[in-house]
């Protein structure tokens, strides 16, 4: 029934704007030298209040941006996305003024003959060729960048091994343990308290360590092994600059360094002064301080709680993270 | 052709129509019909984001079983946003953008008395329509519409153990979308055919209007791609209902492991964004031909570097089948073929710019007559730039790790191929309106559609690239629950504002739509003085579109300011005026642009 209101509601507006502008006999329908005149104004009063917005959401909107990257490898990624976002801002900034002051600029009117200017070779090469050569220089830096990110077969041995696992709508990691080797998992071996389907029979498993928070060392490479047992996820790990799908039916890999430790990054001035920002919100809702730390987060659509499926991340210096993983227990202890 | 006094009943003239000219009208309602739907579904969810946890008296009223307390559940916000995108990429900005456009144009720019086969593009239009009845109709299913996104990715898509909406409502979305491609191809074979057959004496491929290349090659770009989408949506629906594994492994879900073994779901996002990809272009295109043209008679200009322009739309076409790679960089495909994608992608942006600056300097000392239609053509080159630049950003495999699936996402694309698309058929409907209808729309109500139009679409959008890159995950019921995002709360409001104040400003356009039908001024010949055929048409349809023999073409669609003197801009102006219709034979001497 309520929907029938606002039916009627809308139909009732849409009669009454009929009748209005059946009122106003609006029936001028091409513009004049005077319509030209006035949009041309408007456009510049358009293009000031677009600056503003832009300029505005630059300088304020600062402070709600993510922290520096907390990961080695993280940092071109910041270093590239700074060129990036200069040179096209630069590029934004010259091309809207072009648009919105041409559309003033030239106007039409009746005194005004328009230039017949149908083509200029050279033009058009110069603005084919320097998008060219300046991506060139994007493209190189961006994929050696790609390759140094995604190239994992070189840590192989000294790395990490960490296992994360994906199910609606819940995170669980396992690390490889003593011999640093993850045991084979299917979900075919899901019963009971083995919920990752680890298959205990394989030797690498029995010193796996399960457990629903993520402790990392700094300094030291992880390499994170990603599965789901449902549908598409995707761990998202923002601060670090890093984020891989996680696929039924198969490993997907992605690997960094941490460069901060979870206390280290709360005493960054970046973070404390975003946290001052968030705090503010928060007292005044009456919740509890925000006090920063690492998450993951879901990035891809996975179901209804799809927004509400993260895992805390605690980056730690390592003799503290040796001392975390030395009281977990092992698969073999939990699962008999 | 040769029946021009066949007899026509309300049946064959409004419903089973087979002039173009009809369908065109045909297909700009139905898509206008569904572009409210989408828009108001918008509206809903942007009330969700701005404020999640209030009561809402319309979402108790729209939403049915589906919420409590006038809060939308979570199921059908995702429902919300996957058919709001479905609706507007497809439904909208190509069966409501390329079927009015190319339909209405094609025939009528080239010289010719209809489409290749008037009986096709009849099938073509009522494909379509019962492909918007259907998915109009899974929205009214009981577990609700199909919620896995518009990309629907399996196994989300596949299971309705993992999401309720997976159920029938899935089902209807894949019925829908499968009559939809049918109708899409075969709409898009009838243009390619028609433009390469029948265009009048004269009109070489290389006096075309830009419309037209455009259009031809985005009906290219649909039959390349299009039969891909409809395998994989086929493929689907044998996992879901006859037990295959294409797109399915290893699924462990509701207590059991299922019987899967073996596909994958990235198979289905390499078969699904090959069309995906190129859909973009097959969405934005149109509309690029559309300003070419608007932006060209409206600047009293020639376009320039038309054949600059004409290679763009074609490198484009072509680069945009072999760059669907990047929305997949995270999805655990090879990173070797992730840079392979960047490559390509990036070099889009090459064609790309080539177009926006040639746009520029087509302003550039112009006598830019401000229509409403010029200044959607206007509007749709800012925000192409704007939304064209961070794809900058995103098409960096580097880069895209850490704003893949942000909001960051969401206003690139919006941008670039929502906003701009929408003020392209914005465009072509205020400037072509008195060849449909032989009534003018009034510029007044115009005039308000747009500046309130472009400043909410800003409004919504520019914000949105931060709290994008603040991190913020698209695709979230509410932020709630993460308090690093609080922080973002209030941009949100200031977004939805926005977004409520721009769709309902859409009701300028409605008004002045449906009134301008029946009262607006009435059209004379060529209202805007411009060259291309159309305007030789008299204003009254007629079957086969030029009462008598067809026109003949003597030179291409710009010579407009066309000065006695090329050399000397302040010679006097061929023939007199500021424009020469296409028709108009050469003069003795006269150099062709």
């Amino acid at each position: 029934m309520l929907a029938l209101f606002y039916i009627f509601i809308g139909v009732a507006i849409g009669v009454s704007v009929w009748q209005i502008t059946r009122i106003l006999n609006l029936r001028e329908s091409i513009a004049t030298d005077k319509d030209n005149a006035a949009q041309g104004k408007y456009a510049m009063a358009f293009m000031a209040f677009f600056y503003a917005m832009m300029i505005y959401c630059l300088i304020y909107m600062n402070v709600i941006m993510l922290p520096e990257s907390a990961s080695i490898e993280g940092e071109h990624d910041d270093n590239l996305f700074d060129i990036t976002f200069w040179l096209i801002g630069i590029v934004q900034f010259i091309m809207q003024f072009l648009i919105f002051y041409f559309t003033f600029k030239y106007r039409g009117s009746k005194d005004r003959k328009a230039k017949f200017y149908a083509d200029s070779h050279k033009l058009e090469f110069i603005w084919t060729i320097t998008p060219a050569i300046v991506l060139v220089g994007l493209i190189g830096y961006g994929l050696w960048q790609w390759n140094n990110v995604m190239d994992l077969s070189s840590d192989e041995d000294d790395a990490i091994v960490i296992e994360v696992y994906s199910q609606q709508f819940r995170w669980d990691a396992r690390y490889a343990g003593a011999d640093n080797t993850l045991g084979l998992g299917n979900v075919n071996f899901i019963k009971g308290i083995n919920t990752m389907g680890v298959d205990m029979s394989d030797k690498n498993s029995a010193d796996d360590k399960q457990v629903t928070e993520l402790y990392l060392p700094k300094g030291k490479k992880v390499h994170f092994k990603f599965r789901s047992q449902d549908v598409l996820h995707s761990a998202y790990m923002p601060h670090f600059r890093a984020q891989m799908n996680c696929v039924p039916g198969m490993v997907t890999e992605f690997g960094f360094t941490p460069k901060y430790t979870t206390e280290e990054m709360r005493n960054q001035p970046e973070v404390i002064e975003k946290s001052i920002g968030i705090n503010k919100i928060r007292r005044a809702k009456g919740e509890d301080p925000y006090i920063f730390d690492y998450l993951l987060l879901c990035n891809k659509i996975c179901g209804a709680s799809h927004y509400n499926m993260q895992m805390k991340i605690t980056v730690v210096e390592e003799d503290e993270y040796n001392k975390w993983l030395s009281e977990q227990p092992t698969l073999s202890e939990v699962i008999q | 052709m040769s029946d021009h006094h066949h007899k026509e009943t309300f049946v064959t003239k409004y419903i089973f129509s087979q002039d173009h000219k009809m369908i065109s009208k045909q297909f700009l309602v139905t898509g206008m019909f569904m572009g409210i739907i989408a828009v108001l579904m918008s509206m809903l969810f942007r009330l969700q984001l701005a404020w999640p946890d209030t009561s809402f008296s319309v979402v108790e009223a729209f939403l049915g079983p589906h919420q409590t307390d006038g809060i939308m559940n979570p199921d059908i916000y995702l429902a919300l946003v996957t058919i709001h995108g479905t609706i507007m990429v497809f439904f909208v900005l190509t069966a409501g953008l390329s079927g009015t456009f190319s339909n209405l144009l094609i025939p009528l720019q080239i010289g010719a008395r209809d489409m290749a086969s008037g009986f096709l593009n009849m099938v073509s239009y009522w494909l379509f329509f019962l492909s918007s009845i259907i998915m109009v109709i899974s929205l009214f299913v009981e577990a609700g519409p199909a919620s896995a996104g518009w990309t629907i990715y399996p196994p989300l898509s596949a299971l309705p153990q993992a999401i309720p909406g997976s159920g029938t409502g899935m089902t209807l979305w894949l019925v829908s979308m499968t009559v939809f491609i049918a109708s899409s191809l075969i709409g898009a074979l009838n243009y390619i055919v028609t433009v390469l057959n029948l265009r009048t004496k004269g009109m070489k491929m290389t006096r075309l209007p830009l419309t037209i290349w455009a259009f031809f090659v985005t009906a290219i770009i649909g039959v390349v791609s299009f039969p891909v989408l409809l395998s994989a949506a086929l493929l689907l629906v044998f996992d879901r209902s006859f037990g295959t594994s294409f797109y399915l492994s290893d699924i462990f879900i509701s207590g059991e492991v299922l019987h899967y073994q073996g596909g994958s779901p990235v198979l289905f996002e390499h078969l699904f964004w090959f069309l995906g990809h190129p859909e973009v272009y097959i969405v934005l295109l149109p509309a690029l031909g559309i300003t070419s043209e608007i932006i060209s008679t409206n600047s009293r200009k020639p376009i320039f570097g038309y054949r600059a322009m004409v290679g763009s739309i074609m490198a484009i076409a072509f680069l945009s089948t072999i760059v669907w790679g990047h929305h997949m960089f995270i999805s655990g495909m090879n990173p070797f073929l992730g840079s392979v994608f960047t490559f390509t992608t990036l070099l889009i942006a090459i064609p790309s710019a080539v177009k926006a600056f040639n746009y520029v300097t087509t302003l550039w000392k112009g006598n830019l007559q401000l229509n409403p239609a010029m200044l959607f053509s206007i509007g749709l080159v800012s925000t192409f730039v704007t939304g064209g630049l961070t794809g900058l950003v995103l098409g960096d495999s580097a880069l895209d790790i850490n704003i893949h699936d942000t909001y960051f996402v969401v206003a690139h694309f919006h941008l670039v191929m929502g906003v701009s698309a929408i003020f392209g058929m914005y465009a072509g409907i205020y400037h072509w309106f008195p060849k449909m209808y032989g009534r003018m729309m009034n510029k007044t109500l115009g005039y308000w559609h747009f500046w309130v139009t472009i400043i909410c679409a800003y409004g919504v959008f520019w914000p949105m690239h931060f709290i994008g890159l603040a991190g913020l995950p698209r695709r979230y019921y509410t932020n709630t629950n993460f308090p690093m995002f609080d922080d973002l709360a209030d941009i949100n409001v200031v977004i939805t504002i926005f977004a409520l104040v721009g769709g309902i400003a859409q009701i300028f356009f409605l008004a002045n739509f449906f009134i301008s039908m029946y009262r607006g001024e009435k059209a004379t010949q060529n209202p805007w003085k411009s060259n291309t055929l159309e305007w030789t048409t008299p204003v009254e349809h007629v079957h086969g579109n030029w009462p008598g023999k067809l026109p003949e073409v003597h030179r291409w669609a710009y010579d407009y300011s066309k000065r006695v003197d090329s050399e000397d801009d302040d010679s006097d102006y061929l023939h007199g005026q500021d424009y020469v219709l296409q028709t108009t034979p050469l003069l003795e001497g006269e150099e062709p642009s």
